[in-house]
């Protein structure tokens, strides 16, 4: 690092610092922190997108440059790092450094220090009212339909989706003409293998599901450590729900006939990116 | 165009001022103002005080006598007048509007009534929706003044049915602040360490008074019947406001937070808890689009504008902040930088 470079890094640092202290920095009605995002949370996950899960990001030009789109994802990984990982994606790679806006349940909001952290970081509950304010302001929103029942599935149904709830996505797009943009991501069900459920402790703790992976929680604080598998995000074209036929947010056979088009289409593609990645782990298939 | 209006709670300040701005209307003849406190400045030459409580009879033969139309119920507050004394304020608060509202039936004058309510009555949850519209249920369980308000406005919509021919404005105001204006809410950011919920920073709105009494005389001379949030735009985290009036944030678990108030003399409800933990946005678009006023003050002005008022010296000010920043710049950077 060159002299230059070190001042820009220092000085910036402290101007950040002032500003966190002296309360001197936006955040918009839902609680995104822009100024923290991009200081503080991203740099650190930017290590592990980088490093540890050596991201591939395809199919950008899916992702439009302005005006809303609702991203909808399958979920895995029993911590949400898939969220972190897409959302860093965006914010890094996307031609607008667009920030996802990312939809979660109440328990993210109920928990300390994550709920700050999630609402900081722009996220919001997932209820239609704020997926459609959300939209309605031209922001690209992202949603795992799948919720507790993807990410904390077994690790033998890894890459299987799980119902994509009740469609309620799809009503919201279709109240707002937002398009829907499928995005399939591989690599996220290896990063905490879980071998089993301990419901009794998840019950006691008030939390959807307890892991059990080969490290956890056996190794203490060590086996929070994720495996360093390879990792592809790809957004598929997207999905004009307005487009389909009998196209009415209020008839759950239409909001079902095109979830399951959505669902699909990700099903689909995570098995034509598991075959194309090869081994979760080590150096990519030539 | 109202001539005779009652304004409830002239004891307070918030009355007190309505009065007095009411009373710049060239088309308000009279104002009659009630309150069991004395009020404590003078009144403008068209108000004419009573000292009544707006749960006797007295109410009914005022608004009678002088021929009332027009009725600004600023009497409901979650702010007891006397540490201790919630049951009396829900008393007050609840019975109060009642009473006030039986009367106000039974006069046939009366063809308005502003009401002041509160946005505590959306409550505070994780289950929220991230701002509360007029229309948003509570999620969660509304408790202490929030229980009040929700109490206050079933009384209101059943006056609405059984007097179709008046109209009723309910304002939902956020948490009111301003300079000269003394609230539990306003000592509590005084505080040198002020007690937060570990792991939580909710965020924040408030309302100028200034914009609170703009709002009050709008709904008062103007027309416009129906619920409307009331508060200035933008938000504010508990945190930030903290830094920003130079305070120390004390995280403390949800049960110590009250207690550590109340070490200074502060009570924290547990509806203020609530709001400590969960927060409360609430969205405007309403009372923008229909009264054609957005309030003056953004919530994070309002509340600089509080701090400065209160004068606080700064237990972290920018400026030593800013002076810090430079000795450590040029401490890392070397003296050719300093």
């Amino acid at each position: 690092m060159d002299e230059q470079q070190w001042e820009q890094r220092v000085t910036g640092a402290l101007a950040f610092m002032r500003r966190r202290l002296t309360g001197e920095y936006d955040i918009d009605e839902i609680g995104y922190d822009e100024d923290l995002t991009r200081n503080l949370v991203a740099p650190p996950l930017r290590l592990l997108y980088e490093k540890w899960f050596n991201v591939q990001l395809r199919g950008l030009e899916h992702v439009p440059s302005d005006g809303a789109a609702l991203i909808v994802a399958n979920h895995s990984g029993v911590i949400p790092l898939d969220g972190a990982m897409l959302t860093l994606g965006l914010m890094d790679h996307h031609p607008a450094r667009r920030a996802l806006r990312m939809l979660a349940g109440d328990l993210v909001f109920q928990t300390p220090f994550i709920g700050e952290l999630a609402r900081k970081a722009g996220f919001t509950l997932a209820c239609p009212p704020d997926a459609e304010r959300l939209l309605r302001s031209g922001e690209l929103v992202g949603v795992f339909p799948e919720g507790y029942k993807g990410i904390g599935k077994n690790h033998h149904d890894r890459y299987r989706l799980q119902r994509f709830g009740r469609g309620g996505f799809v009503a919201s797009a279709l109240r707002t003409g937002a398009p829907i943009i499928p995005c399939s991501i591989v690599g996220a069900e290896e990063i905490y293998p879980m071998v089993a459920d301990a419901k009794p402790i998840a019950r006691l703790l008030g939390l959807p599901y307890f892991p059990i992976t080969p490290m956890f929680p056996w190794l203490g604080p060590l086996g929070l450590i994720p495996l360093p598998s390879r990792w592809i995000i790809e957004f598929g074209a997207p999905i004009e729900p307005q487009a389909q036929e009998h196209a009415d947010p209020d008839d759950p056979l239409a909001l079902l006939n095109i979830t399951d088009q959505v669902r699909e289409t990700i099903q689909a593609t995570l098995y034509r990116l598991l075959t194309e990645r090869g081994s979760a782990f080590g150096a990519p298939k030539a | 165009m109202p001539k005779v209006v009652l304004v409830t709670g002239v004891g307070r300040p918030i009355g007190a001022r309505l009065v007095a701005k009411l009373a710049t209307e060239s088309d308000i003849e009279r104002i009659i103002a009630v309150d069991m406190a004395p009020v404590a400045g003078a009144l403008p030459d068209k108000a004419q005080f009573f000292r009544a409580d707006i749960r006797s009879p007295a109410i009914a033969r005022l608004l009678k006598t002088e021929k009332v139309d027009t009725v600004a119920h600023i009497n409901v507050t979650g702010v007891p007048d006397k540490a201790g004394r919630r049951a009396a304020n829900k008393e007050l608060n609840v019975i109060g509007t009642m009473q006030l509202l039986a009367a106000c039936q039974r006069a046939p004058h009366v063809k308005k009534i502003v009401l002041r309510s509160s946005t505590a009555i959306y409550g505070s949850s994780q289950r929220d929706p991230a701002l509360f519209t007029e229309e948003t249920e509570a999620a969660s369980e509304i408790l202490g003044y929030g229980k009040d308000t929700a109490d206050v406005e079933s009384y209101v919509r059943g006056f609405s049915r059984r007097r179709p021919d008046a109209q009723v404005t309910v304002l939902r105001l956020a948490n009111v602040l301003a300079p000269d204006l003394h609230t539990p809410f306003g000592q509590y950011f005084c505080l040198p360490a002020v007690p937060t919920i570990l792991g939580f920073d909710p965020r924040l709105q408030f309302l100028h008074l200034d914009d609170a009494l703009e709002v009050f005389q709008r709904a008062v001379r103007e027309d416009h019947p129906g619920i409307f949030n009331v508060a200035g735009s933008g938000v504010v985290l508990l945190s930030q406001a903290i830094r920003r009036a130079g305070r120390v944030p004390l995280p403390s678990l949800r049960f110590t937070a009250p207690l550590l108030a109340q070490l200074s003399g502060i009570e924290l409800s547990a509806e203020q808890v609530q709001l400590l933990t969960y927060g409360r946005v609430v969205d405007t678009t309403k009372l923008r689009d229909t009264f054609g006023y957005t309030p003056t003050f953004s919530s994070r002005q309002t509340f600089d504008d509080f701090v400065r008022g209160r004068d606080l010296s700064s237990v972290l000010s920018p400026d030593n902040i800013a002076a810090v920043e430079r000795a450590l710049r040029s401490q890392l950077l070397g003296q050719k930088h300093g």
